[in-house]
């Protein structure tokens, strides 16, 4: 069967202020992944590793002058040839999205219903009355409760964690194949959070679409996800289904992260740590990107780029020191 | 909403009150009163003659109660007489009020119109050629001297090109609308260049910072075309700060218009408040000078009630 | 044994309204209601809670940044007033979460972390700047650091500055607000790392402000919970996470997702908290409470011992 999603040698780039013609900085380093129809995959990663602008890629949102390059195959097309014209039906259509901050993702000044009607004239040939007499139903299959009031409501007018429920909503009105979430929880309450994690988990078991689910938050996306991709510095570092991922972890950075999390059980005295500081999309050029914090590193990892290698069914590591 | 609108109303009636106790207060501190221009037309008086015409016209008395009668009477709808004019205030006042008015307008209407038009081609491509021509034009009218255009204007179109009327407002012996019309066009065009170039810059800093905010990327993120995303999702949030900027903006419109319509001898309020004080008319320039008052408590009243009107997080109670 | 710092029935109201002219009728946030609390010598007490329960008001409170509408704050067994605050604001310093805008961007790191002493004045140029050479070996920063400025620094060693900062004036408590919230993963644990050590070497007591309760487990020894600007539980760490006796203790820990054990299904807490401006009558919590009963509607609940250590304001505890 073929994925829903498949991703091959994505590449995001922004030409470098000042620098010779040509240049250009990797912000997504060449990437390949694939989503399942109706599964869930996690991206994990920390600031500037590439995991929103890998979203923003497949929204074909790069903000000028990034370019995007590679293959985006999604249901039987690649996302990447196509014309503007068809990419607006994409957006929004088939592959919907939400974001970190449903404060500021909402727009001000405009009732939420009206924003959720709005989808559905987009991509669902409806009128805006039909739209608006849907938004009310969408409202209350995410659980808001009188939805015909909160649906000629402002985004103000909500509390943080309705907005958030309006935002999914809203992208779930253009009834999509993908749903994307950039950080959906991180600016939520933790018993809000585990809200809208249930929610999502309960919408995908009802309507059966994929998510890329993308958080800095190890245990969040735990909760969520089949599979996991673990991101650094533009790269994809490990590549698992979840519960492999947690069990065995093999590579040095996502060791490190599972292990720097506190935990419950086993109260230490001191944390392991990753040292260093986050390495930014230009670091170890030429070799391992992670080489500089990571205590296995030789001269052999500064070299070259560790290429990525499935060390069992479905895990894939890019580690030269990873055995297998 | 309605409480909030009269107490509004009250507090601008309130501000009006203190700055015709203010702006008489100033005037009664200008050199020379009334009877000193009479004396210096008849030298003859006698100063018990005098002293007789002060206690007439009430001029002995102190600058508070001379103001309390004239605020009673200002009440009732009497401003008094120009002396300049010799007929009451109200019928110098109106007609040129209607003529700056109609300027004032106009102009208002033309810039904002073009400075939205231009602001938000100009924040599509920040940096871009448009953004750079419509900057130039932009600072172009705010740095060049009002005078000076209107001279240019006058030199170009009314005096080589022979198109429009280069002062008056109409043609002795017509006087039809489209007469009237053309008379209006250079004194319109040359304020509403003067304002615009503002209102483009503040146009575009409003719009590419929206176009920046998080809702537009999920408007985009909708499959929204980019004329719906820049014409219906920034363009409102956008003109939040601008409309604000526009409206208070109207006050100072006034400056223009007094330079506009002197450099094309038109009659309006400038020319009227600038002739009342030159000629020591008391009567016409207080009342003058408190209607310019008015315009721009008003303007402000206008600013924010359009801010609570576009902007559904401002509560006006 | 006198605590180092002791709250109470502190309550922060704000009046929200302009008055004025023509003003409108007045309403009242209630931030902080009648908060008692005691940190110890060297203890690290946590407050927990959700956005808006009113933590980082009451640990403004204890850092002077804040004057209580009522109630009163002790400093080892002195009644803080305008006289002893001198002293306390020493002993007392705060680090903030946000390690970008907490830094004077003009101000090389030198000058930046004996700011405190400076203003005190009671030390000499040559003291100010072995003090700052001594602080950055301590939080971790190269030596080097002393001569640049904060742009230079990634977030992570920016709040190691902020921490040197606290430091400088030798305090016996450090109130520190989400200290940890803007930082990413990995670097985490480094500053969490960082404040066990310095505890450990300078005697320090934290007041430890977070909403994160895996790293509030990792960290103190005691833990106060906030809902509405109320306390509705404190207890030692034990207590707390191994019986929790407040229902919003327990909602908390059931939400808390971890690696390893899926959160079961349906034992979330549905709704969220309500607006400050109109607090619930009885127990604040009633409205999102599994257990409340008529007396939770109508009744407020004192903050009761229920076990040694632990203190919860429920009607129903367990």
């Amino acid at each position: 069967m073929t994925p829903l999603l498949e991703v091959a040698d994505l590449r995001v780039c922004f030409p470098v202020r000042g620098a010779a013609r040509g240049q250009a900085r990797d912000v997504v380093a060449g990437i390949g992944y694939a989503i399942g129809e109706g599964r869930t995959l996690g991206v994990v990663g920390e600031s500037g590793c590439g995991k929103s602008m890998t979203a923003l890629a497949l929204m074909g949102l790069v903000p000028p002058p990034g370019r995007s390059t590679g293959t985006l195959n999604f249901a039987g097309h690649d996302l990447n040839a196509q014309s503007p014209e068809a990419w607006r039906r994409t957006r929004g259509g088939q592959i919907a999205m939400i974001f970190q901050e449903p404060m500021t993702a909402l727009n001000p000044v405009m009732p939420v219903g009206h924003q959720i009607a709005e989808v559905m004239v987009l991509h669902r040939g409806m009128s805006w009355p039909e739209g608006e007499q849907h938004a009310v139903g969408m409202l209350e299959a995410v659980g808001i409760n009188s939805p015909a009031e909160r649906a000629r409501a402002y985004p103000h007018q909500l509390s943080g964690g309705m907005r958030q429920r309006a935002m999914i909503a809203m992208a779930l009105a253009g009834e999509p194949r993908l749903l994307i979430a950039d950080e959906p929880t991180t600016a939520l309450d933790v018993t809000i959070q585990a809200q809208i994690v249930d929610l999502m988990r309960e919408l995908q078991e009802r309507i059966g679409m994929a998510i890329q689910f993308i958080s800095h938050n190890l245990a969040v996306v735990s909760e969520i996800a089949h599979d996991i991709i673990v991101m650094y510095a533009g790269r994809i570092v490990e590549a698992a289904p979840a519960e492999q991922l947690f069990a065995d972890p093999r590579h040095p950075y996502t060791r490190g992260l599972i292990a720097t999390l506190p935990d419950f059980e086993h109260r230490l005295a001191r944390l392991p740590v990753i040292p260093g500081v986050v390495a930014s999309a230009e670091a170890g050029a030429g070799g391992c990107r992670f080489a500089d914090r990571c205590a296995l590193a030789d001269a052999g990892c500064r070299a070259a780029e560790p290429p990525a290698r499935e060390l069992q069914p479905g895990h894939c590591v890019a580690c030269f020191k990873a055995a297998p | 909403m309605t409480s909030y609108l009269g107490r509004r109303v009250l507090q601008s009636l309130l501000v009006l009150l203190v700055m015709s106790f203010v702006i008489y207060g100033l005037i009664g501190l200008m050199p020379g009163d009334p009877l000193d221009i009479m004396l210096a037309s008849t030298p003859g008086l006698t100063p018990q003659a005098v002293a007789r015409l002060r206690a007439i016209y009430g001029l002995d008395q102190p600058l508070v109660l001379r103001y309390w009668h004239w605020l009673i009477a200002a009440l009732h709808g009497n401003l008094g007489y120009s002396r300049l004019h010799s007929v009451p205030v109200m019928a110098v006042l109106l007609p040129a009020l209607w003529q700056t008015t109609k300027l004032m307008t106009a102009s208002f209407v033309v810039s904002v119109a073009g400075a939205f038009g231009l602001g938000i081609v100009a924040a599509r491509r920040p940096g871009g050629v448009a953004d750079g021509l419509i900057g130039l034009l932009a600072f172009g009218g705010m740095s060049v001297p009002v005078f000076w255009l209107a001279l240019m204007m006058i030199l170009v179109f009314a005096v080589q090109l022979h198109w429009l009327p280069a002062s008056g407002i109409s043609t002795v012996g017509e006087g039809g609308l489209l007469d009237v019309l053309r008379h209006l066009v250079l004194p319109v065009v040359t304020l509403s260049l003067a304002t615009m170039g503002g209102f483009i810059r503040y146009v575009r800093a409003s719009m590419i910072e929206t176009l920046r905010m998080d809702h537009v990327r999920t408007a985009r993120a909708k499959g929204a075309s980019e004329r719906r995303v820049v014409l219906v999702h920034a363009f409102r949030n956008a003109l939040i700060p601008v409309v604000t900027i526009m409206a208070l903006s109207f006050g100072t419109l006034f400056n223009g218009a007094l330079i506009t319509e002197t450099m094309y001898a038109q009659p309006g309020m400038g020319k009227m408040i600038y002739d009342a004080i030159q000629g020591n008319d008391f009567n016409l320039a207080l009342s003058g000078l408190l209607f310019a008052t008015m315009v721009t408590l008003l303007s402000n009243l206008v600013a924010d009630l359009a801010y609570g009107w576009l902007d559904p997080r401002i509560a006006l109670k | 044994m006198t605590p180092l710092v002791e709250l109470q029935d502190i309550s922060v109201r704000f009046e929200i309204g302009a008055g004025g002219l023509f003003g409108r009728a007045r309403r009242t946030l209630a931030a902080a209601e009648r908060v008692c609390l005691a940190v110890g010598e060297g203890e690290t007490l946590a407050l927990v809670g959700e956005s808006g329960s009113g933590k980082s008001t009451l640990g403004n409170v204890v850092a002077g940044l804040q004057a209580p509408s009522a109630g009163s704050l002790r400093f080892r067994g002195r009644l803080l007033d305008a006289a002893t605050w001198r002293e306390a604001r020493r002993a007392i310093q705060i680090v903030f979460q946000d390690p970008f805008g907490a830094l004077d961007p003009r101000m090389p790191v030198s000058e930046i972390i004996v700011e405190p002493l400076r203003i005190q004045g009671s030390f000499s140029a040559a003291e100010r700047a072995a003090r700052a050479a001594a602080l950055v070996e301590q939080v971790g920063l190269p030596k080097d650091a002393l001569n640049r400025y904060p742009h230079e620094f990634s977030g992570g060693q920016r709040q190691r500055i902020a921490i040197a900062r606290a430091l400088s004036p030798r305090p016996a408590l450090i109130v520190a607000d989400e200290p940890l919230s803007a930082l990413d993963v990995s670097i985490q644990s480094q500053v969490l790392n960082l404040m066990k050590e310095l505890q450990e070497r300078n005697g320090l007591a934290y007041l430890f402000i977070s909403h994160d309760l895996a790293v509030v487990h990792h960290l103190v020894d005691r833990v106060a919970v906030l809902y509405l600007g109320r306390l509705v539980e404190v207890a030692t760490r034990e207590a707390l996470f191994a019986h929790p006796q407040h229902p919003y203790t327990r909602a908390l820990l059931d939400s808390v997702p971890r690696i390893g054990r899926r959160r079961p299904r349906g034992r979330t807490i549905g709704g969220e908290m309500p607006s400050p401006l109109a607090p619930p009558p009885g127990c604040v919590f009633h409205p999102r409470c599994p257990k409340a009963q008529a007396r939770c509607r109508a009744e407020v609940p004192a903050l009761d011992e229920t076990g040694p250590g632990q203190r919860a304001a429920c009607h129903f505890p367990g």
